[in-house]
């Protein structure tokens, strides 16, 4: 089983629904985020383009930040997911500072903290908070290794690139373009 | 968040018996149950409720967490206005419930021994008692006709009921003549029926869809939202068309960015092109429309080389783009938009976006319009209300015979005395819209409510407007109360229930409990004739073969369609509701009342040096001001930025994250600086601010002198003389480094 | 133009806008480390060589203030820890694969045996000292008689630490600028000059301190060379690469690190310690604690430019 997730850039309107949708779910501190929103606009007015991603942690097949823990706090976990046991975790933010993608934040509890893909919900058979909240159903979520899941279809169907593949971090966060 | 906080101390106890028992033992106890600290809540309680965010209502579930706190809000699968999907706003929503600035207690405004006006808390038995005095003065003193209810949302209803049984029907909302007003009239105007809320757009199924300044993406308004998002799946087209590159410009196979103010050059050039190409439905034009002949006559000298020089969009891709809807018609949604008042000659231009969509065809057509299902609910048994003597309409001389409803402007204009009114309106009564902010021209508004004896403001939040109020009701959150059925139109008719999740916070409460003790007061309680609200409600939805324990379980009851009747089936007879009976082109009821019967494009006024457009608009995070001081929306947006084209930044030597001063033509100047934010995505003639921020409120502490407020700046308004709505975009702005506040008026 | 936001509104403390999640305490632990490191790698060869006698400020002296160094340094950690209470969860295993673990350990054995080191040496300072309890005469005796092996074993890990202190960063391949190779030979190197000075200024010996600024001229001879290559390194690699290189060639970096780590903590030092063999009166402390600033800010700016530098993407 490996856990990922496809994120349509020409469907995604930047609106930060799957930020609060986080927050609220996971009990994220008002402050702090495991997922954000980048848009980046190319060009001279009126020859403009603009690509908008949703992000979070790419929970990386060859992650830094399990690498660079020295307790093991950081691990992963049936399915590929990248995890930090909070109570493992002595807050030293090696990890913080080994992710390309700034994707872990120190919580204000002292651990560090950073999307889990929802683990506690798809165990449930229930799709990631993001994934169910965005308006425009622009993220597609699954196991790569079932042919059938919505994020192995999407990719079969579309072009896509991740993030920062030079890192070697092999991200399984897809952006469809 | 408290959630966390309470993990932290689970976490810290079992660390400690760790250390007791050894680092090893305990470490295999815990890999076993690896998903505990900060994976999120697990208990399932959850109560039915519809968001009051914006005014989309969607349907949703709130849920609590262990402790019993709300936690969040997601949307009700069942619900046709959202489909399980809220926006972020919705989702946001929690943080109305949570804000620590809310309203808390009834206020009554008062004179200290010097002299100072002061806010003092009153109890709700004072401060009904104070109202229900007033009101019965004014009444015996000039007739209940000189008392206005001002209102968007929800407690609308139980207000304007009292109001109405109390002798007024002046009920305004800043939804209509501030907002969508000029869509409905041209819509009635040209197919009998306006569109209403939420609009009938068959976006999932369309295969062009074209957005004139609608800037769906940033205006979250979510069923759209979503269905744009399902048309980009299906391959369909979207043309927008925008002075600015909006997130919908940026999913668009046609992006025009077209000259501000000119939208109805390139309107009339469309039609002409459709017309004189053939591309219009034949068919469905010689069936159901009237006045073609005298349109194809009336549109022949807008070329597209014409609308060129006036629109800067280029004549070849104002024929592409007119073919592209041709090509995708019937399934062609020309979008009509929302807010519109824009220039004042607003009807008008909505009026020729109705026409090209009757002349595609699209209107009672699959990928066009649909034909919505308007079921309603009973109400619960009242006497029949008093007929008024006299309206706000009296007080405009005739002005906007084609109002459709009241203005909110226009009940502020009949409220300054003038004399050609012989009664001038005395109380307002505002629930839950921040006039300030919302109305062009603060200036006049605060006019009128200087002439006023009695000002009632029922709120969540200390807003402006509630700082101009003789008595304020702080009413409790959505979240923590029952409302009305939302019944909402659509495919089919579907009914939302509200229920409080939590207790009201604070000395809150409900509206309709608000109204019905005033109401009380004045002697007019068999007008809430109902014991405890949930009666109503169950009362209402046994008519309707549903239940309110039916509901608390299911939040949205689905109600079927009558008739297989969502779309025009092929030779059908159709009478609309227009003088003809038929789709008017040509519109014979404007032409009575002396308006142009056929859209005319009039140059407007261009910024002078040194001056830009005051372009405004949505950000998606946001609702107006209300959710300005929400904490969980404030995170993911705290201020407004002012949005420059490099060009322009250059030329004022502006730079990313700079704070300046907006004055606009008439030398005003908006009360707090706005960061400059220099982006592409503008044109060198415009600016760009989110409307919403720039709150001058101190006890918003989230909000409080956070970006620029368009509405300062908006004082030059542009009336539409059909129907009375307040163009706001004919305002120009320039920079400012310094504020020197006194020299301005 | 291409403009680029975050437009959830993103300000996670210590993340954004851009990561400084470390502050004093990482770059003070790593040059307390580097330093102590040093120290202990220059009184053990020197006991390993056989020339014990001759450098008594290498073997005896300077080495007590390494405790004092590892604790300070050690303290700096602990404070840095947003978790404290669970600290000990870094002695709870090893990973081989994290610079903080391979640290946390090696300070575990380091530490005691630096004490023990002391302790062997303690009448250096105080030539009437005895130990009160027999336990304590017993373990001196011990040590005493393996000192052979204790300073094999010192010289193993002194040079690990050493090692450490300079990958810990490099091990960051998330961040351009301390994804170099050189930063850790660079780290170590700066760390042995710094021990160096300090012994130069605890030796009493005049032959064993020329011995020691010769040693010290030629480790910054060597750091010099370092920095070069790296740049050099950096200028032929990948953009974000050299994006990071302009953090101190034109960024803001620059004037920082060549004024006060190269100009006034290598160069001008490297200078007095030459004049000075070369007979020149200089006070010996003036060069020592320009090393020692020079090592303590080289290890600051790179602890806070590295967290400036970032991929693009
Ligand atoms: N300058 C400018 N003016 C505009 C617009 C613009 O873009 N720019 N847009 C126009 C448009 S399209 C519209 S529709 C109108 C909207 O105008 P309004 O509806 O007036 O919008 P808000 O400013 O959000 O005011 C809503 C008020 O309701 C309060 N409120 C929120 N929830 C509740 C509740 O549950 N109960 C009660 N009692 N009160 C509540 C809020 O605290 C706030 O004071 O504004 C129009 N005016
Ligand atoms: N997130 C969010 N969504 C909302 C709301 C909200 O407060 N927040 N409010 C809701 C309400 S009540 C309404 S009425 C709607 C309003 O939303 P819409 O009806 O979509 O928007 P407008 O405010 O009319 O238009 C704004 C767009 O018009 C463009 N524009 C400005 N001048 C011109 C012009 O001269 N010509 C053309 N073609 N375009 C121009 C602007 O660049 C901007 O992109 O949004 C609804 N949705
Ligand atoms: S919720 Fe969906 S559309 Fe909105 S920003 Fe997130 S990914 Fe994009
Ligand atoms: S994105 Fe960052 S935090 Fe997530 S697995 Fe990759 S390196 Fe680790
Ligand atoms: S901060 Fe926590 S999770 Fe991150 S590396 Fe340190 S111990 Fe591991
Ligand atoms: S998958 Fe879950 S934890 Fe990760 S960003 Fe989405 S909502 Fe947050
Ligand atoms: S569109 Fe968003 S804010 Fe409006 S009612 Fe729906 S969820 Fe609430
Ligand atoms: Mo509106």
């Amino acid at each position: 089983m490996r856990y990922a997730m496809a994120i349509d850039t020409r469907k995604c309107v930047g609106c930060s629904d799957c930020v609060v949708a986080c927050q609220t779910e996971n009990n994220v501190p008002i402050g702090y985020c495991r997922d954000w929103v980048v848009e980046v606009t190319d060009g001279t007015y009126p020859q403009l383009e603009i690509e908008i991603r949703s992000e979070r942690c790419n929970h990386c097949e060859n992650s830094p930040c399990v690498r660079c823990c020295p307790t093991g706090a950081s691990h992963y976990e049936a399915g590929g997911l990248v995890l930090v046991t909070p109570h493992k975790c002595i807050g030293c933010g090696a990890c913080v500072v080994s992710c390309p993608y700034d994707a872990r934040y120190s919580h204000p509890d002292g651990y560090v903290d950073k999307c889990t893909f929802c683990m506690h919900r798809i165990q449930k058979g229930q799709q990631p908070a993001c994934v169910e909240v965005c308006p425009t159903k622009c993220m597609y979520f699954g196991d790569l290794d079932d042919p059938n899941s919505d994020v192995s279809r999407v990719l079969k169907k579309r072009k896509f690139k991740t993030l920062i593949p030079e890192a070697g971090t092999k991200p399984h966060v897809y952006y469809l373009i | 968040m408290s959630g966390s906080r309470r993990d932290f101390i689970k976490i810290s106890a079992l660390s400690a018996a760790g250390l007791l028992l050894g680092g090893h033992y305990v470490q295999s106890a815990m890999s076993g149950k690896k998903s505990a600290g900060n994976l999120g809540s697990a208990v399932p309680l959850r109560t039915p409720t519809y968001c009051e965010v914006c005014f989309w209502q969607c349907a949703g579930w709130v849920y609590k967490n262990e402790k019993g706190d709300i936690q969040k809000v997601v949307g009700n699968d069942d619900d046709p206005n959202c489909n399980g999907r809220l926006c972020p706003r919705g989702t946001g929503g929690v943080g109305m419930y949570h804000d620590e600035d809310r309203l808390k207690t009834p206020l009554l405004r008062i004179k200290d021994q010097d002299g100072n006006q002061t806010f003092t808390e009153v109890s709700w038995e004072e401060a009904f008692d104070f109202i229900a005095e007033r009101l019965q003065k004014i009444k015996e003193e000039h007739g209940p006709e000189c008392i206005a209810l001002f209102t968007h949302g929800s407690g609308g209803n139980y207000w304007g009921n009292m109001l109405k049984a109390f002798g007024s029907s002046n009920i305004a909302a800043p939804s209509y003549s501030q907002c969508r007003g000029p869509r409905e009239v041209a819509f009635i105007t040209t197919f009998g029926d306006g569109l209403n809320s939420p609009e009938p757009l068959d976006i999932r199924d369309t295969r062009c869809l074209v957005l004139i300044g609608s800037h769906l993406g940033e205006n979250m308004h979510n069923g759209q939202v979503q269905e744009m998002s399902d048309a980009i799946d299906k391959g369909a087209a979207i043309i927008t068309v925008d002075p600015r590159y909006s997130t919908a410009a940026s999913k668009s196979k046609f992006w025009l960015p077209i000259k501000p103010a000119t939208d109805i050059a390139l309107l009339l050039s469309w039609i002409r092109e459709i017309i004189n190409n053939g591309w219009y439905d034949k068919e469905y034009i010689n069936q159901y429309a009237y006045g073609f002949e005298e349109l194809k006559n009336h549109v022949q000298p807008f070329t597209p080389e014409w609308a060129y020089g006036i629109t800067t969009i280029r004549p070849e891709q104002i024929r592409e783009t007119a073919r592209e809807m041709a090509n995708a018609a019937p399934s062609v949604i020309i979008h009509p938009g929302r807010h519109v008042t824009w220039y004042g000659d607003d009807t008008q231009r909505l009026r020729a976006v109705a026409i090209l969509n009757a002349l595609l065809g699209s209107w009672g057509r699959r990928g066009g319009f649909f034909i919505p299902e308007k079921k309603s609910v009973p109400e619960y048994p009242h006497p029949p209300y008093p007929a008024p003597r006299r309206t706000w309409r009296e007080a405009m001389n005739g002005k906007y015979p084609l109002a459709d409803l009241a203005l909110a402007s226009g009940v502020c204009d009949a409220t300054i005395p003038s004399p050609d009114l012989d009664c001038s309106i005395k109380a307002w009564i505002v629930n839950g819209t921040n006039l300030i902010m919302t109305l062009p021209d603060q200036k006049k508004t605060i006019d009128a409510i200087n002439n006023l004896e009695l000002m009632v403001v029922v709120d969540t939040m200390p807003m402006e407007i509630t700082g101009y109020a003789d008595v304020v009701l702080p009413e409790c959150t959505y979240l923590e109360r029952w409302d009305d059925l939302r019944v909402a139109q659509g495919r089919n008719s579907s009914v939302a229930l509200r229920m409080p999740a939590a207790e009201p916070k604070y000395n809150t409460k409900p509206a309709y409990w608000m109204a019905k003790e005033v109401a009380i007061r004045l002697g007019l309680g068999a007008y809430f004739a109902w014991e405890t609200f949930e009666e109503k409600l169950d009362w209402q939805l046994k008519q309707i073969g549903s239940s309110l324990e039916e509901m608390k379980r299911i939040g949205v009851k689905n109600l079927p369609r009558e008739f297989d009747d969502l779309f025009f089936a092929p030779g059908d007879d159709h009478e609309f509701y227009t003088n003809t009976g038929k789709i008017e082109l040509y519109s014979t009821a404007l032409a009575a009342e002396g308006f142009d019967p056929m859209p005319v494009y009039t140059p407007h006024m261009e910024p002078p040096a040194g001056y830009y457009h005051l372009n405004y608009g949505r950000a998606p995070m946001h609702t107006f001001s209300r959710t300005a001081n929400n904490p969980n929306l404030v995170d993911l947006m705290d201020e407004n930025t002012v949005w420059v084209n490099p060009k322009v930044a250059n030329e004022w030597g502006l730079t990313n994250g700079q704070p300046v001063y907006l004055e606009n033509q008439d030398g005003v100047i908006a009360k707090f600086p706005v960061k400059v934010r220099v982006t592409e995505r503008i044109r060198f003639d415009s600016v760009y601010i989110v409307h919403g921020f720039g709150h001058a409120d101190k006890k918003l502490s989230r909000a409080y002198g956070k970006g620029a407020s368009d509405a300062d700046l908006i004082t030059r308004v542009l009336m539409d003389p059909i129907m009375g709505g307040t163009g706001m975009r004919g305002n120009f702005v320039t920079f400012r480094f310094n504020k020197e506040s006194e020299v301005q008026s | 133009m291409r403009e680029e936001i975050i437009i959830s509104g993103r300000l996670n403390p210590n993340i954004d806008p851009h990561l400084t999640i470390w502050h004093w305490h990482i770059p003070l632990y790593l040059f307390l480390g580097g330093l102590a490191a040093g120290i202990l790698f220059f009184a053990s060869l020197y006991v390993v060589l056989g020339k014990e006698n001759q450098f008594r400020g290498a073997v005896r002296r300077a080495p007590v203030i390494v405790p004092l160094l590892l604790i300070i340094g050690l303290l700096a950690l602990f404070l840095d820890l947003r978790h404290k209470p669970y600290f000990w969860q870094l002695y709870t295993t090893i990973k081989i694969q994290s610079p903080m673990s391979w640290g946390a350990w090696v300070l575990m054995a380091v530490t005691p045996l630096s004490f023990v080191w002391v302790a062997i040496h303690i009448r250096e300072y105080l030539p009437k000292w005895e130990w009160k309890w027999m336990i304590f005469r017993e373990l001196e005796k011990f040590f005493v008689k393996y000192k052979l092996y204790l300073a094999w074993a010192l010289l193993f890990l002194s040079t690990i630490l050493g090692i450490y202190t300079g990958i810990l960063f490099s091990a960051f391949n998330a961040r351009p600028l301390w994804n170099t190779s050189i930063l850790g030979p660079l780290f170590l190197t700066s760390g042995l000059s710094a021990g160096a000075a300090v012994i130069i200024l605890f030796s009493k010996r005049k032959g064993e301190r020329v011995n020691f600024a010769k040693i010290d001229i030629m480790l910054i001879g060597i750091e010099l060379f370092l920095i070069v290559h790296m740049f050099m390194g950096f200028l032929a690699s990948t953009e974000v690469q050299i994006e990071a290189a302009n953090l101190f060639l034109g960024g803001p970096y620059t004037a920082p690190f060549w004024i006060f780590v190269v100009i006034i903590g290598m160069i001008l030092p490297a200078v007095l310690e030459f004049l000075e063999i070369r007979k020149f009166h200089i006070p010996h402390v003036i060069p020592v604690v320009l090393v020692l600033f020079g090592s303590l800010m080289l290890r600051f700016i790179f602890a806070y430019a590295g967290q400036l530098s970032r991929w693009l993407y």
